[in-house]
């Protein structure tokens, strides 16, 4: 297959970026998108000039390395899918395909169409973790927990942090990124003693990264390759008020 | 500790409880004022007795006005700041962005907001004091009380009022489709079971609000409604 390709370069974090074009010629159609990029990326080796970079790591769709907003959408067309996991077969032979980096202040370029993601770490720093005894490891089961709640849990959990939600957002609000971590160990008994802590810790690192306010358009959800579900902002807005309360009457 | 004034006022979540429950309190009043005027229908009398129970009512007929003048400031105020901010949080914009479940509604919150306030202003002016038409303030019944009925009337006879009006009450309607199932997500009240009915059950009350409001000037403009 064949592609035509406009590309966002850019050198550093401080310099101006523009768009470049290049062609990706006798491309397989069972590359995936990260492939399609390495076949190009020779061509550009072999000619001298500076390979596009971009971020990746597990290709298989579990570590949320990955990024780019292909035509629009972050991660590209295909529902549920992460970048690594897109492959080229889902495009028209002969397309131009748009690839930009995530954009929003709080995730700023570091190079071409790698951004600077550690905002969500310091988010997690700020609250995403439990206390819990070190030494052995504890009995499976010992502590019971209701199907429901552990199911819920898990889809929570299934967050892999990638900010593609971010990158969707027309605020750059991070809200169902911390939706979903405020919600994993919130419903869980062992995230019980720091959950009020939790919520409010977390929600004002974000709100200190400069991240943008939800205003519901769920444009994050749509785009959620772990198809975490906006009903965890719901439940995370509810535990803020309760938390703010609290805190003030303690 | 922060202080709980800090925790509302001074976050992203705890300003959009505010704009939340200030817009609660601004549905209610919507919902409240259409059944009022649709008394129109049930004739002068109605209608012009419905007017003069609200104004003798005095002291509590002012401390729902300030409450709600409160409300609709303050709901204003933190969403063109939250409005801003969401600006800033995306200094260099997409060349190409798709949009996937965004909606005409949820996009124009800020804008059909602000002309809603246009309305407003104008509405108070030409209902309320009358400044626009001061002929309005001499109309009286046969029992000496205002005449709200002519008024009313009067007032929608000119076409452009009328649909200046319809037009007022379509951006509304739009703004409450997708902002009463936005105040149900903000409260934390939406779940994945119920996003569906949530969604749904915005959009039905908004064009029910539509339906109900331009019910009024539709009839005036098709001579249902003659003095
Ligand atoms: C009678 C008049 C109004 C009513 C009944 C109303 C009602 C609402 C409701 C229920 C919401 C959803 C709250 C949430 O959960 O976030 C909302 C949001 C919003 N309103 Fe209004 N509103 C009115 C007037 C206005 C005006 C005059 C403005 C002008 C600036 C405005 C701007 C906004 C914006 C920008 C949002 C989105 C904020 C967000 O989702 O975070 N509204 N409104
Ligand atoms: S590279 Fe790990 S999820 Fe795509």
């Amino acid at each position: 297959m064949n592609f035509k390709l406009r590309v966002w370069r850019q050198e550093n974090p401080k310099s101006e970026g523009r768009f470049a074009n290049y062609e990706a010629p006798d491309i397989p159609s069972d590359a995936s998108f990260l492939e399609m990029l390495d076949i190009v990326n020779e061509g550009l080796i072999l000619k001298g000039d500076s390979p596009i970079a971009f971020d990746h790591d597990c290709r298989e769709g579990i570590c949320g390395m990955c990024s780019l907003v292909i035509n629009g959408t972050p991660h590209g067309p295909e529902k549920a899918t992460t970048t690594c996991q897109l492959y080229m077969r889902h495009f028209r032979d002969g397309q131009t395909i748009h690839i930009e980096p995530f954009r929003a202040k709080a995730f700023p370029v570091i190079r071409d169409l790698v951004v600077n993601r550690a905002a969500f770490d310091r988010i997690q720093q700020a609250g995403g973790f439990i206390t819990a005894r070190a030494g052995s490891a504890p009995d499976g089961n010992a502590v019971p927990i209701a199907k429901p709640a552990a199911d819920l849990a898990m889809d929570a959990a299934a967050c892999i942090g990638c900010g593609a939600c971010v990158a969707a957002c027309p605020n750059s609000s991070a809200m169902l990124f911390v939706g979903a971590k405020v919600s994993h160990l919130g419903l869980l008994p062992q995230g019980q003693p720091e959950r009020m802590r939790r919520v409010l810790n977390m929600v004002k690192t974000m709100d200190n990264e400069g991240f943008g306010n939800c205003t519901n358009h769920y444009e994050c959800e749509a785009v959620c390759p772990a198809e975490i579900s906006v009903a965890f902002i719901a439940r995370m807005n509810r535990d803020y008020a309760i938390a703010s309360v609290r805190e003030s009457v303690e | 500790m922060t202080s709980l004034y800090s925790r509302f006022c001074n976050s992203s979540i705890g300003r959009k409880w505010i704009v939340a429950l200030t817009g609660l309190a601004l549905i209610a009043y919507v919902i409240g004022h259409m059944i009022g005027n649709l008394q129109i229908f049930m004739g002068r009398e109605r209608i012009n007795a419905y007017a003069e129970t609200l104004h003798s009512m005095g002291p509590l007929l002012w401390a729902v006005r300030a409450f709600l003048l409160a409300a609709f400031v303050v709901h204003i105020v933190v969403t063109i700041q939250l409005t801003a901010e969401n600006r800033r949080a995306r200094p260099e914009r997409y060349s190409v962005k798709e949009e996937r479940r965004a909606g005409a509604a949820s996009k124009s919150m800020i804008i059909s907001g602000l002309i809603v306030l246009s309305f407003v202003v104008y509405h108070l002016l030409h209902f309320t004091t009358n400044t626009t038409n001061p002929e309005f303030k001499v109309l009286e019944d046969a029992k000496g009380r205002h005449d709200v009925y002519a008024m009313v009337i009067h007032g929608f006879q000119n076409p452009l009022v009328a649909w200046f009006y319809i037009t007022g009450m379509f951006l509304l309607c739009l703004h409450l489709s997708h902002g009463f199932q936005s105040f149900l997500q903000t409260i934390g009240a939406n779940s994945k079971k119920t996003a569906p009915v949530f969604d749904a059950g915005s959009r039905l009350l908004a064009w029910f609000i539509f339906a109900g409001y331009t019910a009024i000037p539709a009839a005036v403009l098709l001579h249902l409604l003659h003095t």
